[in-house]
């Protein structure tokens, strides 16, 4: 059957439009994606294996023992987490994906920020404004019902094969819990309490800052990790595209047939994912 | 009360419509359409409708009315928390309802703070900081404002609660945190919208006395919005009544008993209605002491008695259930006796109620006793609590302790 609308060649000129009339914008983006992933990916390998090892482990257990983390009490709340982290990650290394756990965690960081960057201020906004929830509501809907593959095909086009629109993928795909639980969070601080900030005088900077973001912090924080869970989940995906990491791996294995790569490097992000968790719920709940 | 007090704060003409067509609506009110008309054909709600009275300085001034009738709608206009539609609220001698966004902040943060029914803590600071949280907004220092917020929280009697939070604190002491917080900000005006409705009745009648203790030291003018006629007589020195947001009356809490402007206004203060609407079960004491037939004897009765001075008990068996009163003149006849068991000196032809009973049905039984109702269950005849003489006639009558005093003599000498 001949095509009635020829809907996929206009989307495609339009993107050409896009692409070339802001090169200069894409490039940029580019530039400052790839520059932070190699710089922190450079960053964390120089750091002997062993000492971020027990930073992480000391991090995941002050997160739990808080400040009782010299307590009976602390190390009782603390200590199998923190168990968990250094058997974990050593199995990472001792399988020979050390390398590739710390390019995934760097893709999973930068996508982290970048999608906090605009979520949460999304969220602010939709919270405050009625009209602004009514537009993002539904692109919200669209996005997360959307299969995560589709986000590739606009960041492949505007940026090269890479990191980077390895990133930009993640950062769309995780980026509407970002912005559901800061309105949401928002939403639900108690009426009055507002009320009486207007009733002393607070300005409406006032009323976000000292009243609102406080309140809806615990909300905010859960929207974090599961930014962040979604953004790991987006890794072997992204690898499609040129991501490196533990996705990459898993990747390849599909590709090659190989059980015991892929397997091996499937767990490696298992760890990663429960060790990013386990820490941000222990964050949160503070 | 001399009237030669400077006016605080003066409204005038005050209406308030909620909804999007205000213009037609306000219009419409003043052609004298009615509030439910209005409604129909604007979708427009009538908040306050034209409202004109005068504060003075150092008053307390209590407003009343049914759900609905405008309370709250009328406070928020004086800072603005409403905006109203039409009319002036003239504090000391500038027009808040021209004030710009600036002026109207300042005037919030200095001249006029608000205590509320929820309270409207913050649950993640501490009550000091609660308490200061007035002076942040206004930019003070950390120092100075804890040193003020401190201050204000000693006035409200929460010396040495500073560094708990407000889900620590009973209901009563959070509301003294909100007082402490409208207080700090050392404000001219208070405005309290049924700031001690959702506490207990005993803390919410400790609350109205310290609030009259703080007015005899700070003087402030206070715009106090309750349901509670006892409330507004106790702690108001003019008491506004509103309806479907017109202020039908105002007056002195005896001005508004002795001469009701309108039906309304009567019926809102007149309590034979709560005859038929008190019952039994509000006014007990629960739990009262009983003496127990299979186990106290006439020393163990004669000993309660006195550990709660009365000189009367009502008495129950094994299973809790009411057999009647004994009267210590009795038990002490039998202690002499020798006798043992109370069960001879039960006075069994004594009146009792059930929960439901109404203060109504309960009064004609009082006359000629002169002990407590006992209040029974309807099925088993257990044993639920007291009510006594004195509670009964102060629901049913509106007169003075003295009087109720009197009465009581009188019903004595039957
Ligand atoms: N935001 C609003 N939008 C529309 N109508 C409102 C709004 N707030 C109050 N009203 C209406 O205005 C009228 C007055 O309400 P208001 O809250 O002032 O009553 P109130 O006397 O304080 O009652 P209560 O004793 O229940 O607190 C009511 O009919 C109410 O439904
Ligand atoms: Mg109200």
């Amino acid at each position: 059957m001949d095509k009635l609308i020829d809907l996929g060649k206009y989307i495609e000129q339009g993107i050409n439009v896009l692409e070339e009339s802001l090169s200069g914008l894409w490039g940029a983006i580019d530039d400052v994606i790839s520059w932070t992933v190699e710089f922190l990916n450079d960053t964390f390998l120089a750091i002997p294996f062993i000492v971020i090892i027990a930073l992480v482990t000391f991090g995941a257990y002050y997160a739990n023992a808080g400040k009782k983390a010299f307590k009976k009490e602390g190390i009782k709340k603390g200590v199998s987490l923190a168990l968990f982290v250094v058997l974990g990650l050593l199995l990472i290394w001792a399988m020979g994906y050390w390398k590739e756990a710390i390019q995934t965690t760097t893709l999973v960081i930068v996508a982290t920020i970048i999608a906090l960057l605009f979520g949460i201020p999304l969220g602010i906004w939709a919270a405050r404004s009625n009209t602004a929830n009514a537009i993002i509501r539904p692109i919200l809907d669209l996005m997360q019902t959307m299969p995560a593959f589709v986000y590739l095909i606009p960041a492949i086009f505007f940026f090269s094969v890479g990191n980077t629109p390895g990133v930009i993928a993640t950062v769309i795909f995780s980026l509407p819990p970002a912005v559901r639980l800061t309105s949401l969070g928002i939403r639900n601080v108690p009426e009055d309490v507002i009320e009486a900030g207007h009733a002393f005088g607070a300005t409406d900077k006032q009323i976000l800052f000292k009243i609102q973001l406080p309140l809806a912090k615990t909300t905010i924080l859960a929207g974090i990790n599961q930014v962040i869970l979604l953004a790991l989940s987006m890794v072997v995906i992204a690898s499609m595209v040129g991501a490196k990491g533990l996705g990459a791996i898993v990747y390849q294995g599909i590709q090659q047939n190989d059980i015991a790569k892929g397997f091996e490097s499937g767990l490696g992000i298992v760890v990663l994912a429960i060790i990013l968790d386990r820490i941000t719920q222990a964050v949160a709940k503070k | 009360m001399s009237d030669n007090r400077k006016t605080k704060i003066k409204v005038e003409d005050l209406t308030l419509i909620f909804g999007k067509r205000k213009q037609e609506a306000l219009k419409m009110l003043e052609q004298g359409v009615s509030k439910e008309e209005i409604l129909k054909k604007t979708k427009c709600t009538v908040g306050v409708n034209r409202a004109s009275f005068e504060i003075k300085e150092g008053e307390v001034f209590v407003i009343m009315g049914l759900s609905g009738s405008g309370k709250s709608t009328l406070i928020r206009c004086l800072n603005r928390l409403n905006e109203p539609t039409a009319g002036k609220v003239i504090f000391d001698d500038h027009d808040i309802t021209r004030e710009t966004n600036k002026e109207l902040l300042e005037t919030r943060r200095t001249e006029m703070s608000m205590v509320f029914q929820k309270f409207g803590l913050l649950p993640h600071r501490t009550i000091l900081e609660n308490a200061g949280f007035g002076l942040e907004l206004r930019g003070e220092e950390k120092a100075a404002r804890d040193e003020r917020a401190k201050t204000a929280l000693e006035t409200v009697g929460l010396k040495g609660y500073e560094a708990q939070y407000p889900a620590e604190l009973s209901g009563g002491m959070q509301q003294r945190v909100g007082l402490a917080r409208a207080l700090a900000n050392d404000p001219e005006v208070l405005l309290m919208d049924e700031a001690f409705s959702a506490l207990d009745p005993l803390i919410k009648s400790d609350m109205q006395d310290e609030l009259l203790e703080i007015q005899d030291k700070l003087h402030k003018t206070i715009v106090f919005i309750t349901h509670d006629l006892d409330e507004a007589i106790k702690i108001g020195d003019r008491i506004a009544i509103m309806k479907d947001g017109v202020v039908e009356q105002i007056g002195t809490a005896e001005d508004i008993l002795t001469n009701p402007a309108s039906e309304y206004v009567e019926a809102f203060v007149e309590k034979v209605d709560r005859k038929t609407i008190i019952t039994a079960e509000t006014l007990m004491f629960k739990k009262h002491t009983a003496l127990e037939v299979h186990k106290d004897g006439p020393k163990g009765a004669v000993r309660k008695m006195r550990s709660i001075a009365v000189d009367q008990l009502p008495v129950v068996d094994e299973h809790k259930k009411f057999l009647g009163h004994v009267w210590l003149q009795d038990v002490l006849e039998l202690e002499k006796e020798q006798g043992k068991s109370l069960e001879k000196v039960i006075n069994t032809n004594v009146p009792s109620v059930y929960k439901h009973y109404t203060v109504e049905e309960m009064l004609p039984l009082i006359t000629g006793i002169r002990h407590p109702l006992a209040v029974i269950e309807e099925e088993t005849g257990k044993f639920l609590g007291l009510v006594t003489q004195t509670s009964l006639i102060i629901e049913a009558t509106r007169f003075e302790k003295k009087e109720v005093i009197k009465l009581k003599e009188q019903a004595n000498e039957l």
